[in-house]
Order: C-alpha cells, then sequence, then structure tokens
C-alpha cells in the first residue's frame, strides 16, 4: 500500500476532521443539555426581573429588580439564615462523629475494612425518601423514642416537626459524603510521617495534631462542602420531619412556585441559593476534589 | 501502615465504640421500619402482632401500583436515552479536543452541582414557556405528563453518566484503540471491539447510577409532572406529608429492597475488589447522592 508523504497540510487537515468528530460524538448530549438545561437555567434568571400581573401571573415586561429587593426582607433573610445555620451544625455533627469513624476504618485490616465500608455505603445508596420516612416511626408522639423513654418512666416526647428533627434527619442523610472523602484521605495518609513524629518524641496527641489532621485536610474540606451543599438546599427532609415554624431555604423556593405562585421571586431564591453553593461548590473543586 | 503509628488502648477503644454508635445511628431506623412493616395495626409505630397484611394492601391499591408502573417506565427510558448520550458525551470530552469543549466540561458538571430544588424549577420554568410558545405558534396544546418527566430524568442523569464513564476511559491507554486502527480496523471496528468493551464496566455503573437517581427523585418529577402521571417517591412523598399509614411503612421497604438490589448489581459487576470498593466511594459518586 503506497501512503501519500505526511506534510503539515495533510496533518492540519486529519487534526481538524478528528476535532471535527469529537464534537459531532458528543453534539446529541450537549444539544440536549442545551436545550434541557442551559436555556432553562437562563429562563431563571430572566423570570427573576419579570414582574407579576394582578392575579399572580408571571408578565415578561417592566423588568424590574424588585424580586431581588425583596431578598433583604427580614423574613427571608431569617429563613436563610436560618437554612444557613442548621446546615453548618449538620456539616460541624458529621464531621465530629465521621473524623474518628473514617479513620477507625481506614487504620483497619484491609478485609474488615471493606465490609465496615459497605456498611456504610447500603444506606447511602438506598431511597433517600424512604430513609428520612423512617425517622417519622422513630421520633413521632406515639414513635420508637417516646414509647422507650415512657418504657423508663419518662414522659412522651415528640421530637417530630422541630428543628432538631430536621437536623436529625439532614446529619442522617449526608452523614456518609462526610465519611467517604475522609476516608479517602486517612486511608492513603503517609504514616512514615507520623512515625517520624513520634520518633522525634511528639506523643500521639501532637502527631496527631500535627501531621494526622494537616494530612486529611482535603478530605475534611471536601466532605464539609459536599454536608453542606445539599443540606442548604434540602427539601424533602425539612418537608417531611419539621414543622410549619421550621422553614429553610429548599421549602421557601418550592412554596413561590406551587403556593404563592411568585415565580419572578422563586427565581431571584434559586439564584441567591445557587450563587452561595456555586462558591462553596468551586471551594471543594480548588481544595478536594484534587486530592481525592 | 505500620501498627507502631495506629492508635492503640483506650484511643482505639473509644474509636471502635465511636463506629459501633454510627452504625446504630445509620441502621436503626432502616431495620424500625422493615420491622413495623409485618406490623398489624393501624398505628405505624405501635406493635401488636406480626402480619403481611399492609403487603396485601399495597399490592390490592391500584395508586400504588399505578405509581409503580409509571416509575419502572420512566426510569427504564430515561436510563437507556441517558447512558447512550452520557457515553458519547464522555468519549467526546474525554478523548478529543475541538473548541468549546472546555464549556461543554462545565455544562456537563453543572446539572451535578446543582441543588435539585433549582433544577425541577428551572424545568417547570421551562416546560411552561415552552409549552406556551408552541401553543401559540402552531396551536398544539401540550401538557405535563410522564414524557416531560423523562425528559427531565435524562437531563439530570447525563451528566452522572458521563462523569461515571469518564473516570473509566481515563484508566485504559489510547494506544490500544491505535493499534487496532494501525491494524485496519475501521472506527466502528475500533469502537465495538476494543473501545466498548473496556469501558463497559463504566457504562453498566453509569446505567445502573442513573437508574438509581431516576427511580429516587421525589423534587424534580414533582414540579414537572401532570395530573394523573405520578411516580412512586412522588405518591409516597405525597402520603407522607398528608400523615403517616403502615401502608407507607409496606411501599418503603419494596423501595430499599429494589435500591439493595441495584447495589448487589452493581457490586457483581465489579470483578475485583479493588473496582468494588472504587464504586462505592468514588468521590464523583458521592455528589450525586443528594436528595
Amino acid at each position: 500500500m503506497t501512503q501519500a508523504p505526511v506534510t503539515p497540510e495533510l496533518e492540519k487537515a486529519a487534526e481538524r476532521a478528528d476535532s471535527r468528530r469529537g464534537f459531532l460524538i458528543g453534539l446529541p448530549a450537549s444539544g440536549y443539555l442545551v436545550l434541557f438545561f442551559a436555556i432553562p437555567l437562563v429562563l431563571v434568571f430572566v423570570y427573576s426581573f419579570a414582574s407579576r400581573s394582578s392575579t399572580g401571573l408571571t408578565v415578561l415586561e417592566d423588568w424590574n429588580l424588585d424580586s431581588y429587593r425583596r431578598l433583604l426582607d427580614p423574613l427571608v433573610v431569617e429563613i436563610f439564615v436560618r437554612s444557613f445555620v442548621l446546615a453548618l451544625a449538620t456539616t460541624v455533627i458529621c464531621l465530629l462523629a465521621s473524623y474518628p469513624f473514617a479513620y477507625y476504618v481506614a487504620t483497619r485490616g484491609a478485609a474488615l475494612r471493606n465490609v465496615l465500608l459497605i456498611l456504610v455505603m447500603i444506606p447511602f445508596w438506598s431511597n433517600f425518601l424512604v430513609r428520612t420516612y423512617a425517622w417519622r416511626v422513630l421520633l413521632g408522639t406515639d414513635g420508637v423514642i417516646s414509647q422507650i423513654s415512657q418504657g423508663f418512666g419518662g414522659e412522651s416526647m415528640r421530637v417530630l416537626f422541630t428543628p432538631l428533627a430536621v437536623l436529625i434527619g439532614l446529619v442522617y442523610g449526608y452523614l456518609p459524603f462526610m465519611v467517604l472523602p475522609l476516608y479517602a484521605a486517612i486511608e492513603r495518609l503517609d504514616w512514615s510521617l507520623v512515625e517520624a513524629a513520634r520518633d522525634l518524641y511528639a506523643d500521639g496527641w501532637t502527631a496527631f495534631r500535627r501531621v494526622t489532621l494537616p494530612l486529611s485536610m482535603p478530605g475534611v474540606v471536601a466532605g464539609s462542602i459536599l454536608v453542606f451543599i445539599p443540606s442548604l438546599g434540602a427539601y424533602v427532609t425539612p418537608a417531611i420531619l419539621g414543622g410549619a415554624r421550621t422553614v429553610l431555604m429548599g421549602d421557601y423556593i418550592v412554596s413561590q412556585f406551587l403556593a404563592a405562585r411568585n415565580w419572578p421571586f422563586g427565581s431571584a431564591l434559586s439564584f441567591a441559593v445557587m450563587f452561595v453553593m456555586l462558591i462553596a461548590a468551586m471551594f471543594y473543586f480548588r481544595a478536594g476534589a484534587r486530592t481525592l | 501502615m505500620s501498627e507502631d503509628a495506629g492508635p492503640r488502648g483506650i484511643v482505639d477503644r473509644l474509636l471502635a465504640a465511636n463506629a459501633i454508635a454510627v452504625y446504630v445511628f445509620l441502621y436503626a431506623p432502616i431495620v424500625l421500619l422493615v420491622i413495623f412493616s409485618f406490623n398489624d395495626n393501624n398505628n405505624v409505630s405501635i406493635w401488636t402482632e406480626p402480619s403481611l397484611r399492609w403487603y396485601g394492601e399495597m399490592f390490592r391499591n391500584d395508586q400504588v401500583m399505578g405509581a409503580l408502573q409509571n416509575s419502572l417506565l420512566v426510569a427504564l427510558v430515561a436510563t437507556a436515552v441517558s447512558t447512550v448520550l452520557g457515553t458519547a458525551l464522555a468519549i467526546s470530552l474525554e478523548r478529543y479536543r475541538y473548541r468549546g469543549r472546555g464549556t461543554l466540561d462545565g455544562l456537563a458538571y453543572l446539572p451535578i452541582i446543582i441543588p435539585d430544588v433549582t433544577m425541577a424549577v428551572m424545568l417547570l420554568v421551562f416546560f411552561f414557556q415552552a409549552f406556551g410558545i408552541l401553543d401559540s405558534l402552531t396551536g398544539i396544546r401540550l401538557t405535563a405528563g410522564l414524557h416531560t418527566i423523562i425528559l427531565a430524568h435524562i437531563a439530570f442523569n447525563i451528566s452522572f453518566v458521563a462523569v461515571v464513564v469518564r473516570a473509566r476511559i481515563a484508566q485504559f491507554d489510547d494506544a490500544l484503540e491505535e493499534a487496532a486502527a494501525d491494524l485496519y480496523a475501521t472506527r466502528w471496528q475500533t469502537f465495538r471491539k476494543v473501545t466498548l468493551p473496556l469501558i463497559a464496566p463504566g457504562v453498566a455503573g453509569g446505567a445502573l447510577l442513573a437508574l438509581t437517581l431516576s427511580l429516587d427523585d421525589v423534587v424534580v418529577t414533582q414540579f414537572v409532572s401532570g395530573a394523573g402521571s405520578t411516580t412512586l417517591p412522588v405518591y409516597v412523598f405525597g402520603l407522607v406529608r398528608r400523615g403517616v399509614t403502615p401502608l407507607i411503612n409496606a411501599v418503603s421497604v419494596v423501595m430499599l429492597v429494589a435500591s439493595m438490589v441495584l447495589v448487589a448489581v452493581s457490586l457483581g459487576l465489579q470483578r475485583s475488589a479493588a473496582g468494588r470498593q472504587k464504586v462505592l466511594t468514588e468521590p464523583s459518586l458521592v455528589y450525586e447522592r443528594t436528595t
């Protein structure tokens, strides 16, 4: 078979053909994402500047910043602060429980480690709605926890529909998000560095604080953001376990669309939450994902 | 690791106690839910005697069965389409260089990062607007239904499939594909005989993830479903908000078993133990399990 000599022009043409092929292979998916993701995203942004008719319908004229101004309304700020505090509390509790847990799992032998890890993953992969619902069986007035308390001569207690119930639900739902990056960070730790610290007469605590903890920091950052972001936007958990007094950002946004029918304001709220989350996600990709 | 550097004695015992507490916390609600689903009582959490009464009621309940059918139909169609599109996207992003690739890369990641409440809102507004435009241009009146749910599920599943498949493509050398080309294989033959078998575990993993996400989704589905087109999670969510009945316990257990079967299948697909662990702990996979 004779071949034409490879000239720079031919090479360039081949390269162009190759990149065109790559573009075409990705085209169905990218077209789909543009139509059903990028355009909807832009639409919501446009809606956030729209106004409403007297009947509550969205009118795509008289563009204004009213919806964004309303974000500073004390009621809205209160909901935002409540969501933020709850998400932060969820993150801290998950971190405090998960760090020693991940450390324990990562320092076991290989066989046991895999079993322990799979035991964390099973609830993680199970239906989120169902797992949240399970707490209703535990936390209600006739709930199992209340029954146990009464069995010991205590009072009937109802945790359900309180902020505490939402906190428990969030910690329960997102704990595995914290465990996994922490486990990954601790498991790949170079233990000879810890040994070196011990050889230099550091006690166990100092070696942990000065060597182990800093080395596992990427896992801490990644885990914290993975828990914080979904907690801040949580909708299912507060809807099932929270009461009327624990409205969070997620259900507030939903109510603007399904109940209040104030789409421009709901759109502005969505963008505010998305903004906070994108900042957090940027931290994740900078600090965490690189090392995971 | 060396045993010297590991924690010992009292610290080790405290760590073990914490680990047990975490496992009890993770499993107690699930175990209790399963137990109470076999309870013969109208109250969800007061035990009387064991029975299969609520499972019987579940199978006789037309709404539950209808919602289950919808769920399966939506999940299967959305998974099939998003697996094909997501795999093609992964190959395109991982193996080729072209203008706009960086932008597409970012666009493909966004649906994973974005909270699903926002995704739901976006698609609600989009379908409302699109149907309005279609009506005024052509007079065709479309409404939300199973088709809008399927379209929405594909929109978030593509990205997840692409992430999983990309991780797999990045693992093997493109020299294998070049070797096939050197041996005069056509592009299609190379894809069928070399690339596809190599990335198959990734494609299967991505498909299972898409199936799980589709079967689990509440928020997006609730926003884009029309009258009479409920899926099982949305139906259960509606029931729970109105009050709990032991029927929900039984339905929940069935959903729980379904997700566990899916996990078992995806573990079974990975032949090596290392591969298994990767499926479970893949950080990119960790992200998408948000609700």
